[in-house]
């Protein structure tokens, strides 16, 4: 890990990240539960600022926070009664999948602990004062074969949308 | 900023090109002839995997078209790309042929839609096949997957359909998150994306520090939940019998062959090609052959003795098609000449049999409206091809000679005995061989059943199937299939063999 963005900024974002993930899974009421998870989101593309990342930053909030979270929200208030009604989010296994849970997270948190840091690649090193411009250029030259994939995949799912939302006639 | 642009090579990636274009022809064709075109578009549609095979045929005999890269290094036709993508055509044009039935009665409005997405996964499995990377793979498997959430749900009014449709969805949600939160793990080792140089870089990595690295671990058993949800291996597998009895017939067969064959070819090039260094019982825990070992034992297990207790057929084939994961999985952790090519074989051979099976389920269901292996009672007075062509495919599943079914299932062993033979330290691949074929006895109980239902049954059946052009058809090529390359598996093994042998694994 790069010592230098460990600060306390880091800290404070981790834990508004764990706090609200847990809100998002443990509150009775499924507004504050989509509301939570806007700020998880937020709090996501503030790590991506300490790490430089500007424009996964911008992507984060742009798609996920204005995109998604905000139709969520909408789809909830257009539901009838569902803003106002209480849920329970407790399931049958809650015991087995928190036992699931805390033995793959705490697994990993050892075996992270346990490596050293040169193992990772590019872990020393900060990312390049221009690194938005390099993305732009490998989706224009590596990578432009998936990137226009990917719109073959959103017509796919467009057209999916439509037959699956569409009322018939009949 | 200078730019590099990498070379294109168009004409490998044509036959793609020519599916995507076709998939839009059918849809808009249903569309302009508002949505009463009745059977043709289903014609027009079972075209579309003909035609491409045979733009690939015209440009190879032109020399445009063979094994090479293009786009630098994302589009690369290795052999084991290119048997592939027959299985993927042949899957389509089966599915596609044995779904006449559901467009004449449940799909009316949306059957351009239908065919539309199905030939759009195809083509999703087969810039799967063609990638060499991480993100053009992850790409591949999301084109694949999201047509199939919309096929699973696509009869609207019902019921099962609709939960197998959202069950699919949030099943496949969860596993591609598991699978990009195992890559982000790899892609943090290796420090790119590009499955040959990480195999690279993970051994100079091992090189250099002189031990392995558990971190490895937590990438490889995130990829394994991941791609294990698209390949039913247990303890992935629980979605599978429900999402294939609610959805349309020919799309459970679809995802149980097309589906399937994408996370094969997602496993080997992830595990087989980029982590090759982590294959070896030295380096335990860090090793996933015995992982895999694990899973597929499991899966042989839990497949062929849950399959017995199912009334409704398509169940059955949800748990059998469980069990020939595991049997697919012994090929896939013998890492010789035989092991891949072994796979390749097996799915060609399960493609024909199980598409087969599927479709003779969908014919039946269409008239009937019935899943129960019960009403099959006495079938065989009634209407012998269907009948005589089912039980074909059912022995051919359960192994016996001379089908092709048989072929695979010794193939795949053999590798595993070779494995053995050549290095001691493999001796637990003894275990798998052991399991497979204990659980293939059990297997014969259930697939026979089917047989003894049909022909061995004193009452007479209350219903006269009549299958139509294409459903014969279907039939036909898969009678053929399982009887030819069960009988001549030769041209067929000798293509999955240069597999292996572009994975690097040469007979000595």
């Amino acid at each position: 890990m790069v010592e230098s963005n460990v600060g306390p900024v880091f800290y404070i974002l981790a834990f508004l990240i764990i706090a609200s993930a847990v809100m998002v899974v443990s509150l009775k009421n499924i507004f504050h539960c989509a509301l939570a998870l806007v700020m998880c989101l937020f709090s996501v593309a503030g790590i991506y600022i300490l790490l430089n990342a500007e424009f996964l930053a911008a992507a984060q909030v742009l798609i996920y926070v204005g995109a998604v979270a905000v139709l969520m929200i909408f789809a909830i208030m257009l539901t009838t009664n569902l803003a106002s009604r209480n849920i329970k989010q407790v399931t049958e296994n809650a015991l087995v999948s928190v036992f699931i849970c805390a033995l793959f997270c705490l697994g990993t948190i050892f075996l992270l602990w346990a490596t050293p840091a040169k193992i990772w690649r590019y872990a020393t090193e900060s990312l390049p004062v221009d690194n938005t411009a390099i993305i732009g250029k490998y989706l224009m030259t590596e990578f432009v074969l998936p990137f226009e994939v990917v719109s073959l995949l959103l017509m796919a799912a467009m057209i999916g949308a439509i037959v699956l939302a569409r009322k018939e006639r009949s | 900023m200078e730019f590099q642009l990498p070379e294109y090579n168009l004409w490998l990636m044509c036959p793609e090109f020519f599916l995507t274009i076709w998939a839009l022809v059918v849809l808009t064709y249903d569309l302009t002839t508002k949505r009463k075109s009745g059977s043709m578009v289903g014609y027009l549609a079972m075209a579309g995997p003909i035609l491409t095979l045979a733009v690939a045929a015209i440009l190879y005999a032109a020399g445009l078209y063979g094994y090479g890269r293009g786009f630098g290094e994302m589009f690369f036709n290795d052999p084991m790309a290119l048997f592939f993508k027959v299985i993927f055509l042949g899957t389509a044009f089966m599915a596609i042929g044995s779904s006449f039935g559901i467009i004449r009665q449940k799909i009316i409005n949306h059957r351009g839609e239908f065919f539309a997405l199905m030939l759009l996964s195809t083509v999703g499995m087969m810039f799967l096949a063609s990638s060499n990377e991480l993100i053009s793979l992850y790409i591949g498997l999301e084109l694949t997957t999201i047509p199939l959430f919309v096929l699973a749900a696509f009869f609207k009014d019902d019921k099962l359909s609709v939960e197998a449709g959202m069950k699919y969805f949030v099943v496949g949600a969860f596993s591609s998150a598991l699978l990009l939160y195992g890559i982000s793990f790899l892609y943090g080792m290796s420090g790119t994306t590009d499955l040959l140089q990480m195999k690279i870089t993970l051994a100079i990595a091992q090189l250099t520090f002189q031990k392995n690295f558990l971190v490895v671990l937590i990438g490889m058993v995130l990829v394994t939940a991941g791609i294990g949800f698209k390949l039913t291996l247990p303890p992935f597998h629980q979605w599978a019998p429900d999402v294939y009895e609610g959805s349309p017939t020919p799309v459970a067969a679809f995802l149980s062959v097309g589906s399937k064959a994408a996370g094969l070819v997602a496993f080997a090039k992830i595990f087989v090609n980029g982590l090759q260094g982590y294959y070896d019982p030295s380096t335990a825990p860090v090793d996933w052959g015995q992982l895999v070992g694990l899973l597929a034992v499991i899966a042989m297990i839990i497949g062929n003795t849950v399959a017995i207790r199912q009334s409704n057929i398509k169940r059955m084939l949800a748990y059998s098609s469980i069990a020939q994961a595991g049997y697919i999985m012994i090929g896939m952790v013998c890492l010789n000449e035989h092991g891949l090519a072994a796979v390749g074989y097996y799915m060609f051979a399960y493609m024909f049999a199980n598409m087969g099976a599927f479709a003779a389920v969908a014919i039946f269901e269409d008239q009937t409206g019935s899943c129960q292996i019960d009403s099959y009672r006495g079938l065989v007075k009634t209407s012998p091809a269907l009948s005589y062509s089912m039980a074909v495919f059912m022995l051919s599943l359960a192994g016996i000679p001379p089908l092709a079914g048989f072929m695979a299932k010794y193939k795949v062993f053999a590798a595993a005995i070779a494995m053995t033979t050549t290095d001691p330290t493999y001796n637990w691949l003894y275990w798998l061989v052991g399991v497979g074929l204990l659980t293939s006895v059990f297997s014969l109980f259930y697939y026979t059943n089917i047989i003894k239902q049909m022909f061995f049954s004193r009452e007479d059946s209350p219903y006269k199937i009549v299958c139509g052009g294409p459903g014969m058809t279907v039939l036909m090529v898969g009678l053929i299939g399982v009887l030819l390359f069960g009988i001549f598996p030769e041209p067929v093994l000798n293509f999955a063999t240069s597999i292996s042998a572009a994975f690097g694994f040469v007979a000595n």
